[in-house]
């Protein structure tokens, strides 16, 4: 699968050229669609994580936002009241993310499946209590303010400059993961997802994976956070409730999980919808008129969306965009076949 | 004392409202495996139908309370014909979001009919207090724990005598085996949903009875894990169990630990007591367990 002839670095060239040239390529609302590019960077580096957890090794996890909280916490906490700069903070993130998430992985020894996913929801709200109830650290529902990264002496205070840290990590975090599930760690996880049991008896230590994933998961989250919080520069409980970690749950499932570019395509899909729904609404504001349209309007369709996925494609986007594929790439071998019989006959009557 | 007493008052009242949202739960999850994440917001648009029947539409109360569970008892329906059937055999993971994403239409409904003001609930039952080893008791904590405690008994009775009821847990217990009986499976899942959206519909009336009505009464979907969990995902007496205890700790958590603490411990007290369980008793306190074989 992996590009590794000259066709490949063709293709990897394309990119880095596409990723180079693109934020100066926008005419108008560059801002605004930086913006979006960067929040969907952010998200896919926090989907990757979470599709190690739950679409490569089965535990399904609705904490992801705290693992992302704790990270931004991390970062800010760091940031502002020790004073360190970005290249150590954004690791910190990372390693203090990860131990949280073995804490919180612990009780997969003796869980599974539901019960599992309870103790992840339960470590949620636990975690957005600490958030909200700190103060001393965190400030409370206030919130942090930090200052903007200085990284190799350049000020990283515009969506233009972050554009190239988040995308490029969203990159990194996309080819790490690509190059886990070719390790013997990676496997040990598919296949711990597929029959635990059977993962045991081929002497896969399931437990020790388990807390693995849950580490390389929460290292991604934490990372993830840390970027959101020099993105936004203020930090508030808010960002990292419940209702994030579904998000990041729905990004999974409508890319598709357990695959590596569903993380990428729920991302986008994830981070854009609402944001048409809100220009759909601007556009039907005058004919509307109500108050809380727009939080409702968005519920709904969210609602609606994640139950058709699951639905009509389980296997999300990353099934329909292979399945076009396939279509496209037999129509055109039909094509070779039938111009390949028609100038073989041509030859024999010549 | 007197302080505690109270406190345990309204913790089990609330606990029993706890326990009849708890027994929607139980049920689907006995009858076809799913786990109900659209509890919460089924409760929060029951109380809403009865908010709305009684005081938008100024019907008599005698006549919008049987209505309001024709109303949720067709909603129940309505989730199951076109949502859940679609989706039996799903994994986990799909029926946790699927029902997620029910609760997400059903809050963004509510919030887009109701907005997300605070409302005054109608006084459905008749006010007086009594006094209780000389706490007072008001009769709003009275009428509610009869209320809940009577359908409780209700359903227990409805699951061990009634043919309907038995041929529900004769489903929930093999389905491949209940079919062949001759039980539909269809018509148990059908009527099981009928019953849960019926059953949360009067624990949000209670429950909005009680405090005030507000879109964010479907958290109680949240609350309803810790109840049980606690109690077992497949016991029905578990979940009456689980529902008081996790009631009253609720109560004395936001009443002494909560100003040590700070925030709004109690509303994560029972999460950080379910994580305590889960850890000593992997399947709640009177959950079987499962045994996995290759």
């Amino acid at each position: 699968m992996g590009p590794s002839n000259r066709q490949g670095w063709l293709y990897y060239l394309l990119f880095l050229m596409v990723f180079v040239l693109f934020p100066f390529s926008l005419f108008q609302y560059t801002k605004y669609i930086l913006f979006l590019v960067n929040m969907t960077a952010i998200g896919v580096i926090g989907a990757q994580g979470l599709n190690i957890l739950t679409g490569y090794t089965g535990l399904i996890s609705l904490g992801q936002a705290g693992f992302m909280g704790v990270g931004a916490y991390t970062v800010a906490i760091l940031g502002t009241k020790a004073g360190f700069p970005m290249w150590i903070n954004l690791p910190a993130a990372g390693i203090i993310t990860t131990l949280v998430g073995i804490i919180v992985g612990t009780p997969s020894l003796r869980l599974k499946g539901f019960y599992l996913a309870m103790s992840t929801l339960a470590a949620e709200l636990l975690l957005e209590y600490v958030f909200k109830n700190w103060e001393t650290m965190t400030h409370g529902v206030q919130g942090l303010f930090i200052t903007p990264p200085h990284i190799f002496g350049v000020l990283i205070n515009n969506d233009r400059v972050f554009y190239f840290l988040s995308v490029g990590l969203a990159a990194l975090a996309t080819i790490a993961t690509r190059n886990l599930f070719r390790t013997r760690v990676g496997r040990a996880f598919i296949a711990i997802r597929d029959r635990d049991i059977a993962a045991e008896l081929i002497g896969i230590n399931v437990f020790k994976y388990k807390l693995v994933s849950f580490a390389i998961s929460s290292f991604y989250a934490g990372v993830a956070g840390g970027l959101w919080c020099y993105y936004m520069t203020i930090i508030n409980p808010e960002a990292f409730q419940l209702s994030i970690s579904i998000d990041y749950v729905a990004m999974i499932i409508v890319g598709g999980m357990g695959t590596l570019f569903g993380s990428v395509y729920g991302a986008i899909f994830v981070v854009l919808l609402p944001e048409a729904i809100q220009r759909l609404m601007e556009i039907l504001q005058p004919l509307l008129h109500m108050e809380y349209t727009f939080a409702a309007f968005k519920q709904i369709v969210f609602g609606i969306m994640i139950v058709i996925f699951l639905i009509f494609e389980p296997k999300g986007l990353s099934e329909i965009f292979s399945r076009l594929r396939n279509r496209i790439s037999n129509r055109n071998r039909k094509e070779v076949n039938q111009n390949g019989s028609l100038s073989g006959s041509a030859k024999t009557n010549g | 004392m007197e302080l505690l007493i109270q406190v345990l008052i309204a913790g089990i009242t609330i606990g029993s409202i706890y326990s009849l949202i708890a027994l929607g739960v139980v049920l689907i999850f006995k009858s076809s495996g799913v786990i109900n994440f659209a509890q919460g917001s089924m409760v929060m648009v029951g109380a809403f139908i009865t908010y709305a029947l009684v005081v938008q539409f100024r019907l008599p109360i005698l006549l919008s309370l049987p209505l309001t569970f024709v109303i949720s008892g067709m909603m129940g329906m309505i989730v199951e014909r076109f949502v859940l059937r679609y989706l039996s055999g799903a994994s986990l993971i799909s029926v946790i979001m699927v029902t997620m994403g029910i609760s997400y239409i059903l809050d963004g409904g509510a919030l887009a009919t109701w907005g997300s003001s605070n409302f005054t609930y109608p006084k459905l039952f008749p006010s007086f207090s009594i006094h209780l080893g000389g706490v007072k008791v008001s009769s709003v904590y009275l009428w509610s724990f009869l209320a809940s405690m009577v359908l409780l008994v209700v359903f227990l009775l409805f699951f061990k005598y009634s043919k309907m009821g038995l041929s529900m847990r004769a489903a929930a217990d093999n389905q491949k085996v209940a079919v062949v009986l001759g039980i539909s499976a269809r018509r148990v899942l059908s009527l099981t949903w009928i019953i849960t959206s019926a059953v949360a519909t009067a624990g949000g009336i209670l429950l909005a009875s009680i405090s005030a009505l507000h879109v964010n009464l479907s958290y109680i979907g949240l609350v309803v894990f810790p109840v049980v969990i606690l109690g077992g995902l497949d016991s029905i007496a578990g979940a009456v169990v689980g529902g008081l205890i996790v009631g009253a700790l609720e109560a004395i958590a936001g009443v002494y630990i909560a100003p040590y603490l700070g925030g709004a411990f109690q509303q994560v007290a029972s999460f950080a007591f379910l994580l305590i369980i889960l850890l000593i008793k992997p399947y709640g306190l009177l959950g079987t367990k499962e045994i996995e074989r290759l």
